[in-house]
């Protein structure tokens, strides 16, 4: 199985266990993940906020440079895949954007056909392409006695609600249980994290992390898995000043679905970026799961 | 019908809005019904909530509600947008007036607008976002005080690899420079 990745911006710097985790994981599995050569940011939030063509054409650069081996673009990042998808579906809709669009790529010389290449989120690829008897298969080390709170955050439920169900999704949830760890009841599962509010607003942002954590800690989780930079760094690394905030005691170690997948399949915690995040997630998994204690 | 107060071009302020949204036209359904409001993350830190910001756009309430900080506390979680059972694009609708707040220069008491002109420098500068050079920038000329708040946060990123001390650039910088350029010529930016 081939696909054209695109790693996104985060996933090089502050959501580097994502990518490293993802790579290691995708070549146990036979998933061919292609990075796309030359790839730009695709503006996150803040170009639609300016000016919706020109926002339109920098993320349809990343779509035309898709070569014509590849009819799927992989995103493990929500914004970034939501960003590429809502691109294409605004080119498939509106004819006149599309002309636009494609006018300002041929000042680059390129061209998006719309419709071509079709965006997927990694874990759709994961739980769809890949499937439970394959990822069962890969299983060495089950991640058994360990609770996850499955956070799938926004975008890659909402708008489009193809891949999952936009409210109460369960595709994560699903793939843990594939890798024997237990998910646990957790009703925030969709919430905002806050997005780009923690550098704008911090009692804002705080209160939304907050209660996703009180959530997750109510549903008795060792930790929480995630699937995107965003929520990661918000959950994680803004964590100990929410706790200064409310005067609240959260350890709750925010780690990436990929990294427990890697962790099942025996990959060495090293190479799947364990020991990036803030609240130490070693600590946790050493006690919740024997079989590390032996194989480090 | 009432009349509306309208804009310089004579147009009213429910069709401007409804003419920069794709599928904007979905506004003139709009129930009152306020499940967006209900939905809303930062419905509480709004001026108006997003069902107040719809009946204000059908007033004609342009200088209202674009100087309002609601569409600036939208973080496109689309919660809304998927409740809405009329189908209102809302998130698009909230992005559209950030865009005409901004151009018409009324967007103020946020420090959103100059986080996402902060980083859309950036990307266009590199071809990639700069996470240092977003947040040294950023804070240093709007909320320098924070920077010492923020001083630890960066140093444990920092020490766990998360952090990179300088961009990274594109190769085809100069195909992506033309592609914006010729862009914001098409949209009447430039």
């Amino acid at each position: 199985m081939k696909y054209a990745y695109y790693p996104g911006c985060s996933l090089e710097t502050s959501g580097a266990a994502y990518d490293v985790s993802t790579r290691a994981v995708a070549n146990l599995l036979n998933l061919h993940l292609v990075e796309l050569d030359d790839w730009n940011c695709c503006g996150a939030t803040e170009f639609f906020s300016q000016d919706e063509l020109t926002a339109s054409a920098v993320v349809a650069r990343n779509l035309a440079l898709v070569g014509p081996d590849f009819d799927q673009l992989v995103a493990p990042c929500t914004a970034c895949y939501l960003n590429l998808k809502k691109t294409d579906h605004l080119m498939r809709g509106d004819k006149k954007m599309s002309d636009k669009i494609n006018e300002a790529l041929a000042a680059g010389g390129l061209n998006h056909q719309a419709g071509r290449v079709q965006v997927r989120h990694l874990l759709d690829v994961i739980h769809a392409d890949v499937g439970e008897a394959a990822i069962r298969d890969k299983v060495v080390r089950p991640l058994n006695g360990l609770k996850v709170a499955c956070y799938y955050g926004c975008q890659m439920v909402r708008p489009f609600n193809d891949v999952d169900d936009s409210e109460q999704p369960t595709k994560l949830d699903d793939v843990l249980a594939w890798l024997e760890a237990e998910p646990t009841h957790f009703s925030a599962k969709a919430y905002c994290c806050g997005g780009h509010m923690t550098q704008i607003s911090e009692p804002q942002a705080f209160e939304l992390i907050r209660r996703i954590l009180q959530n997750a800690a109510d549903g008795g989780a060792d930790m929480i898995a995630c699937l995107c930079p965003m929520c990661q760094l918000n959950l994680d690394a803004y964590q100990s000043r929410v706790n200064r905030h409310f005067h609240a005691d959260f350890r709750m170690p925010v780690v990436y679905f990929t990294q427990l997948m890697g962790l099942a399949f025996g990959v060495e915690r090293k190479k799947l970026g364990f020991g990036k995040e803030i609240v130490a997630a070693g600590p946790v998994l050493e006690r919740k799961l024997r079989t590390l204690q032996q194989v480090g | 019908m009432i009349a509306m107060p309208t804009d310089q071009r004579g147009m009213a302020f429910l069709d401007e809005v409804i003419e920069e949204v794709p599928g904007g036209e979905r506004l003139l359904h709009c129930l009152q019904c306020g499940s967006c409001s209900g939905s809303c993350p930062n419905g509480p830190d709004m001026d108006y909530t997003p069902r107040s910001i719809f009946a204000l756009i059908a007033a004609g309430q342009r200088e209202k509600v674009l100087s309002s900080n609601t569409m600036w506390c939208c973080v496109s979680c689309y919660a809304c947008t998927t409740r809405c059972p009329q189908n209102i694009p809302i998130t698009d609708v909230m992005y559209a007036l950030k865009r005409i707040s901004l151009r018409e220069g009324m967007a103020t008491g946020t420090d959103a607008p100059a986080l996402a002109k902060t980083f859309t420098g950036l990307l266009e500068r590199y071809g990639r976002s700069f996470e240092l050079g977003l947040a040294s920038r950023y804070y240093l000329f709007n909320k320098p005080l924070s920077m010492l708040k923020m001083g630890p946060l960066g140093f444990s990123m920092f020490t766990r690899g998360r952090m990179s001390l300088t961009p990274t650039r594109i190769r085809q910088l100069d195909q992506l420079h033309a592609i914006i350029e010729k862009a914001r010529q098409l949209g009447g930016a430039t």
